[in-house]
């Protein structure tokens, strides 16, 4: 045999390539033991809370606490919903900030961005694949919380008929259906950090400055959101509509709230996941 | 400059030295970082099919750069790259599944052991048949000599043994192309034993191979070609044995009292340098001429030669003497 091209056919995709890649990529996020962490940390939340309240719950203390916290000893289903609240200013966007941060920084700084490259992947594929095993975290720390405080809000107070915001009573199981609404409102909010995280991650080789940015950003837009003269921008600051999961305890949810934060989301998505692209699939692979 | 060396300043120009099929072809590649530094300058790389090219250079010359450029990791900002006759980076999809390749060390995630991070990259390999990858993976395990550690994690592995994983991953698919960065890099002289080993046995196979190396040492033995880099370019390129005929010969002639004078007018004529004189002995570089010429000159002058010596110089002293000497790099 004179040249190794006799031996060698032309390379086809196999079928199932996408698949296998997004699997592969997903085990090795879900997996890694410092992702789990994250998700065990969050899932703590509503193990404390309920507990916390649990305990206090025939004091003085009882009924008391912002929004949500009040309503839990009353019925454990808003122990979901009073977890995610108290979760949201910092400790979701910190979780979601470090994976979504170390999406491609941490394999450009281990070194094995360079492997995945002359595998080859495609960039532009590889960045989807790493998009949306970012978002699936994202999913998860939410989901981990809702999960965890249903379980541990039945187990503590038990589950009745859910009084709405409004005062109106509906049975359980439209409850547990607005409150499965609100964790998707919740869940689809995270969309637009995960793709400011994104881009910082194909900024830098090195994963922690990704990830403070994008937990920065978090904070930065939730201080900004709290100055009257800003208010121009307000509506159009990531976290601004966050708290408009509340929609979904109304007994008329306005349909249009939600929307505009979901659009409001969508339109940070969009910015941001281009900003991704145009740098990742034209930055030279120096790490 | 004798026949078979290929001046690079020459073949860059498309003259016709470049006749073979080619594994790896470059016309003016250029990189100039955006610090202003430019680590690789209008590189004409040459590497046939079926070759094994060491791609030697001292630290800094610029190896990494260019083998960064032919796979599409950098961006060149001057000139073109060709991987088995397909322009890179625009290609890669159809080319880089040929191509094996160990860059600047191996890099894996280190909470995983070996063979999930091989299983990793085949997963990631949209070519690759999900059916034997379990048998391809073992079998590049085996041929690394890493089948008993395939369960560590990459973490606990020495970095020899993380320099074998990395030679695996190149070897995970059949490849009509090998570009291996330093492979022998803390490996003990065993380990670059069996690189060298493994490399020719590839190469026997029909791989071509490119080698990078700053010590000539451990790959001359294995190359059929040699490309020598130099801060960013290409001072040397062809065949193994332009390197030892671009170190000049010199012959040494003894000879018997009072035909000194004699034997250095023969050589004179010969149109050598002026030869130096050391008692009996007459010591002259043998530019462009056959020493068996020089012999039968001085035999026809009747000059009485007790010895006669060819000597070449060292590839290493070649080497050194293309590349520069000394401990600091040179930028
Ligand atoms: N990302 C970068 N930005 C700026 N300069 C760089 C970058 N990468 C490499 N260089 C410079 O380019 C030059 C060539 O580096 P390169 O890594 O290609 O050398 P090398 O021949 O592989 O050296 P070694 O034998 O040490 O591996 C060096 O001077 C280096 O400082
Ligand atoms: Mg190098």
């Amino acid at each position: 045999m004179s040249h190794a091209e006799t031996m060698v056919g032309a390379p086809v995709q196999v079928r199932g390539a996408f698949g296998r890649l997004l699997r592969s990529e997903l085990r090795l996020q879900l997996g890694r033991r410092r992702n789990l962490v994250l998700l065990a940390g969050l899932a703590a939340v509503p193990l404390l809370l309920g507990l916390v309240l649990f305990l206090t719950r025939d004091t003085d203390l009882a009924g008391q606490g912002p929004g949500f916290v009040g309503k839990v000893t009353e019925n454990g289903i808003f122990l979901v919903v009073a977890s995610i609240f108290v979760c949201l200013p910092f400790l979701l966007p910190l979780t979601i900030g470090i994976a979504s941060g170390d999406a491609v920084a941490g394999e450009a700084s281990a070194g094995t961005l360079r492997y995945l490259l002359v595998v080859p992947v495609a960039r532009t594929r590889l960045l989807v694949v790493k998009a949306l095993a970012a978002l699936a975290f994202a999913g998860s720390a939410v989901l981990a919380i809702a999960v965890v405080g249903l379980v541990a809000g039945a187990a503590f107070f038990g589950l009745h008929d859910v009084v709405l915001l409004s005062g109106d009573t509906v049975p359980l199981g439209v409850g547990a259906v607005r409150i499965a609404g609100v964790v998707a409102y919740v869940a689809l909010s995270m969309t637009g950090l995960v793709a400011v995280g994104l881009f910082y991650s194909t900024l830098t080789e090195v994963p922690v400055g990704a990830m403070a940015a994008t937990v920065v950003t978090a904070i930065v837009s939730g201080v900004l959101d709290t100055l009257p003269a800003l208010s121009a921008i307000h509506p159009w600051l990531l976290t601004h509509h966050w708290l408009d999961f509340a929609e979904f305890l109304r007994i008329e949810p306005d349909w249009q709230v939600v929307a505009g934060g979901l659009g409001v989301q969508a339109a940070w998505v969009a910015v941001f996941s281009a900003l991704a692209w145009a740098r990742f699939t034209t930055a030279d692979v120096s790490s | 400059m004798s026949t078979g060396v290929l001046d690079p300043a020459r073949v860059g120009q498309g003259s016709g030295d470049d006749t073979g099929p080619l594994a790896v072809r470059t016309d003016g590649l250029t990189k100039r970082f955006r610090s202003g530094q430019v680590a690789v300058d209008d590189l004409a790389l040459r590497v046939p099919r079926g070759a094994v090219y060491g791609f030697l250079g001292p630290n800094g010359s610029g190896k990494t750069t260019t083998i960064r450029m032919l796979l599409g990791l950098v961006r060149p900002t001057g000139g073109q790259a060709w991987l088995l006759d397909q322009p890179m980076p625009d290609a890669g999809a159809a080319v880089l599944p040929r191509v094996g390749a160990l860059v600047e060390g191996p890099a894996f995630h280190p909470y995983l052991s070996g063979r999930a991070n091989l299983d990793r990259l085949a997963a990631v390999d949209a070519t690759a048949d999900p059916r034997t990858a379990a048998r391809r993976r073992d079998e590049a395990l085996e041929r690394v000599g890493l089948g008993a550690a395939a369960e560590k994690r990459f973490r606990q592995y020495s970095l020899g043994m993380k320099q074998r994983l990395g030679l695996a991953a190149a070897l995970l698919q059949p490849r009509e192309l090998l570009v291996l960065d330093e492979p022998t890099n803390g490996l003990d002289p065993q380990g670059t034993r069996e690189v060298r080993h493994l490399v020719r046995e590839l190469a026997d196979a029909g791989t071509t191979v490119l080698v990078s190396s700053h010590l000539l040492a451990e790959i001359e033995q294995v190359c059929t070609h040699v490309g020598i880099m130099s801060r960013g370019h290409l001072v040397l390129q062809g065949a193994r044995s332009v390197l030892a005929e671009r170190g000049q010969a010199r012959v040494s002639v003894t000879t018997t009292t009072g035909h000194v004078g004699a034997a250095a007018r023969v050589l004179r004529g010969l149109g050598l340098e002026e030869p130096v004189v050391d008692g009996l002995r007459l010591d002259a570089p043998v530019d462009g001429l056959a020493p068996e010429d020089v012999s039968a000159a001085l035999v026809r002058a009747d000059v009485p030669v007790v010895g006669f010596e060819v000597r070449r110089p060292s590839l290493e002293q070649v080497f050194v003497e293309l590349t520069g000497e000394g401990f600091d790099v040179a930028r």
